[in-house]
């Protein structure tokens, strides 16, 4: 139906709603782990057979191990070890073909939610559980793995992305066609922040300067109870053109697809030609958080439904069946997941809580007079309880 | 008449919201998923089953947008009362709240007042991370234009928000979220309650009086037995409004007492306590025994959760500043 003066119908351009995605979606694994072709995005073509095993073997370890630092947080906080954790579970492909895409010299904005991409960056993910457990705001220096810390302010982490990326812009450490040194910035975000100004105006921002960053969106499909459907009625990736720069919709759940996907992105924005917008289609398998409870607001079919599209479940059938894996290496990788759980348990549980007077370190960073004198009157005033008990 | 039951907080502000949507159908309520989820604190909890969609609203995420369009549901006579998940998410709809919704009536010479409610769950002592622990209620009160109320039990609760609904100017209405549900009081329906832009003594004294407003009036009330056990006899003020203030009680009080101490959550400068302190001393100076000394926030960021008691006020740093003042 055409409406006359005002173009084609909305269901016309982007067609109808799917609930799996749709066409347009770039896949390289199927959910039972075969491997499928795009005409456009590929993965592995340069490597040998063992190269390209090794990277899925690779992909499929960062994943496991994502998955167990996940399992291990909400099972602490369960047991009052941590105040909150937000969950991943379902978005593990995402966040590990992301992470896995960029490289050391790339800059990471993540939310709270990207332990995978934290991961893949070298954080310590006993540095993320200091945030949960509230002993900290963010433990780790951004700048020793280029990952920033976590933003809990809904989507205000993409503009910082796209100053950051107009700054390595200035630095000419763009376009120059030297792959060692030629970098980007990669934005994450979720759908519910894609309704948030603040996105919008990152959008617009890195549009007019074509900033080199990678707006990485992981549309989970529900923001804390509210469904896809209130944030967009057309799907997410199809908003980029509006503001002037490709968007493309990648299975989330497809570590093969979310890698070359983000890689070619990330290129495009180190080869000098701005910003991309990647919508990987996931499902939010667990809580918003641990203190959510979904059960309230969505129906146990679809996410039995999305359990069937499990990200670990594909790569591991994929590695079987074409013998890219032996018995030894899933073994040696559940011990190891092992020792990474029970690292996490016993190094949370040992994270030292602050000293009270430590809230009065770094408000600023030359230190005001005003804020030493209250920081000596509340000593003076813990001192006066010593011996009192 | 309709009984009385023991209710909490949150449980309070729902009925009070459900018999604001029942006597005025233009009331609406709007925010970050109060429908069916009934909120992140379930203070919507089943209204959005009973009224519709239309008039409990899942707005998408963004409170720029919540405020802006309450706004303009304002200019078109709906009443919209919009929650804001958190004290520290209310930041990206400060412009509209500052700009907008606050001069409306101004700058139309008062042909489109603005009646509103902007609902915020604030202070902190939940354990939470940040952003989900603040209090800006000094950042509002300082603003022209706005009303600013925090109630501190559930029956003020039930009956401030149908009031604040009720006002024909706009209304930041602050919820102590710790206590949300944690003590459970018993709410008369049939009673009449106090205006709402008045304070209220809650526990009378002589010795020195202390001002209190949301969640730490169960500080000060607190304080108050404990100074009772050592003979110290101290008046207790619910300040229930930050603007107006309504200073009448409190004039009266310390012009009894000498003596007044001020506690809230937010950072001590150019916090409430400030403004308080002012006051007190521009109309009580020859009754005044010693300096109005003030118990808030430090002035650092909120800290982490792990060391939040050590960052909030609580009843002994109340005594001291009572001891304090008694010993000037």
């Amino acid at each position: 139906m055409t409406q006359p003066g005002f173009g084609p119908d909305l269901a016309e351009v982007f067609g109808p709603a799917h609930q799996d995605g749709g066409p347009e979606l770039v896949q390289l694994l199927s959910p039972e782990g075969e491997r499928v072709e795009h005409p456009e995005f590929s993965f592995g073509d340069e490597l040998s057979d063992d190269q390209r095993a090794e990277t899925v073997r690779g992909f499929y370890r960062d994943m496991v191990l994502t998955r167990r630092i996940d399992v291990e947080a909400t099972a602490l906080q369960r047991h009052g070890e941590l105040g909150i954790w937000a969950q991943l579970l379902g978005q593990e492909a995402a966040q590990v073909g992301a992470g896995r895409a960029l490289r050391p010299q790339d800059y990471v904005f993540p939310t709270y939610r990207e332990h995978g991409v934290a991961w893949c960056k070298g954080v310590d993910p006993l540095k993320l559980l200091g945030l949960f457990r509230g002993v900290d705001q963010g433990g780790w220096d951004p700048r020793e793995n280029n990952f920033g810390l976590y933003t809990i302010v809904i989507g205000a982490q993409t503009l910082h992305a796209t100053g950051y990326a107009m700054g390595m812009q200035r630095d000419g450490i763009v376009g120059t066609g030297d792959p060692e040194r030629d970098a980007a910035v990669i934005a994450h975000f979720g759908d519910g922040a894609s309704s948030q100004g603040d996105v919008n105006e990152a959008f617009i921002f890195a549009a007019s300067y074509n900033a080199p960053v990678v707006f990485f969106c992981q549309n989970n499909q529900w923001a804390i109870s509210e469904p896809i459907e209130r944030q967009s009625r057309i799907p997410l990736y199809q908003r980029a053109l509006g503001f002037g720069f490709p968007g493309i919709r990648v299975d989330g759940n497809d570590v093969l697809a979310t890698y070359a996907v983000t890689r070619a992105a990330l290129q495009r924005a180190r080869d000098g030609q701005g910003p991309t917008f990647i919508e990987a289609y996931t499902y939010r398998m667990g809580a918003h958080t641990t203190t959510d409870d979904p059960t309230r607001y969505r129906l146990s079919d679809d996410v039995e439904r999305w359990k069937l599209k499990d990200p670990i479940a594909r790569v591991e059938a994929y590695l079987k069946r074409n013998a890219m894996a032996e018995q030894a290496f899933f073994d040696d990788l559940a011990a190891e997941a092992d020792d990474l759980g029970a690292r996490l348990r016993e190094g949370c549980k040992a994270l030292p809580d602050p000293q009270p007077l430590s809230m009065f370190d770094h408000v600023y960073a030359e230190q005001t007079d005003e804020l030493v004198a209250q920081r000596d009157g509340f000593a003076a005033y813990l001192d006066s309880f010593e011996g009192a008990h | 008449m309709a009984g009385t039951q023991k209710v909490t907080l949150a449980k309070a502000l729902n009925m009070g919201l459900r018999k604001a949507m029942e006597d005025d159908p233009k009331v609406l309520l709007m925010g970050e998923d109060v429908g069916k989820l009934g909120g992140v604190f379930r203070i919507t909890d089943g209204l959005q089953k009973d009224f519709g969609e239309d008039r409990v609203i899942d707005s998408p995420l963004a409170e720029s947008g919540i405020v802006g369009t309450a706004v303009g549901m304002a200019l078109r006579g709906y009443k919209p009362v919009v929650e804001i998940q958190f004290d520290g998410f209310v930041y990206p709809a400060y412009d509209q709240i500052v700009c907008q919704v606050a001069k409306m009536c101004f700058r139309s010479q008062g042909q489109t007042p603005l009646p509103m409610v902007i609902r915020i769950p604030f202070g902190g002592g939940i354990g939470a991370v940040e952003h989900h622990s603040e209090s800006p209620e000094a950042q509002f009160a300082h603003t022209p234009g706005l009303k600013v109320v925090a109630c501190s039990n559930p029956v003020d609760g039930y009956w401030m928000i149908q009031q604040a609904i009720g006002a024909p100017d706009p209304v930041i209405f602050l919820e102590p979220k710790r206590q949300y549900h944690a003590d459970k009081a018993e709410l008369d329906e049939s009673a009449t309650p106090d205006p709402l832009f008045r304070s209220r003594v809650v526990r009378q004294g002589g010795d020195v009086t202390v001002l209190a407003y949301g969640p730490t009036v169960k500080t000060a009330l607190k304080a108050a037995e404990a100074a009772a056990g050592e003979g110290r006899s101290l008046e207790v003020i619910d300040l229930r409004t930050l603007s107006p203030l309504d200073m009448a009680p409190v004039f009266d009080s310390v012009r009894r007492t000498g003596r007044a101490v001020v506690t809230h959550e937010a950072h001590v400068n150019l916090g409430m306590g400030a403004e308080l302190s002012a006051r007190i001393t521009e109309e009580c100076f020859y009754s005044l025994e010693a300096p109005v000394l003030r118990v808030g926030g430090f002035d650092t960021p909120y800290p982490p959760s792990r060391i939040e008691e050590d960052y909030l006020p609580d009843l002994d740093r109340v005594l001291d500043a009572v001891d304090r003042t008694l010993d000037f």
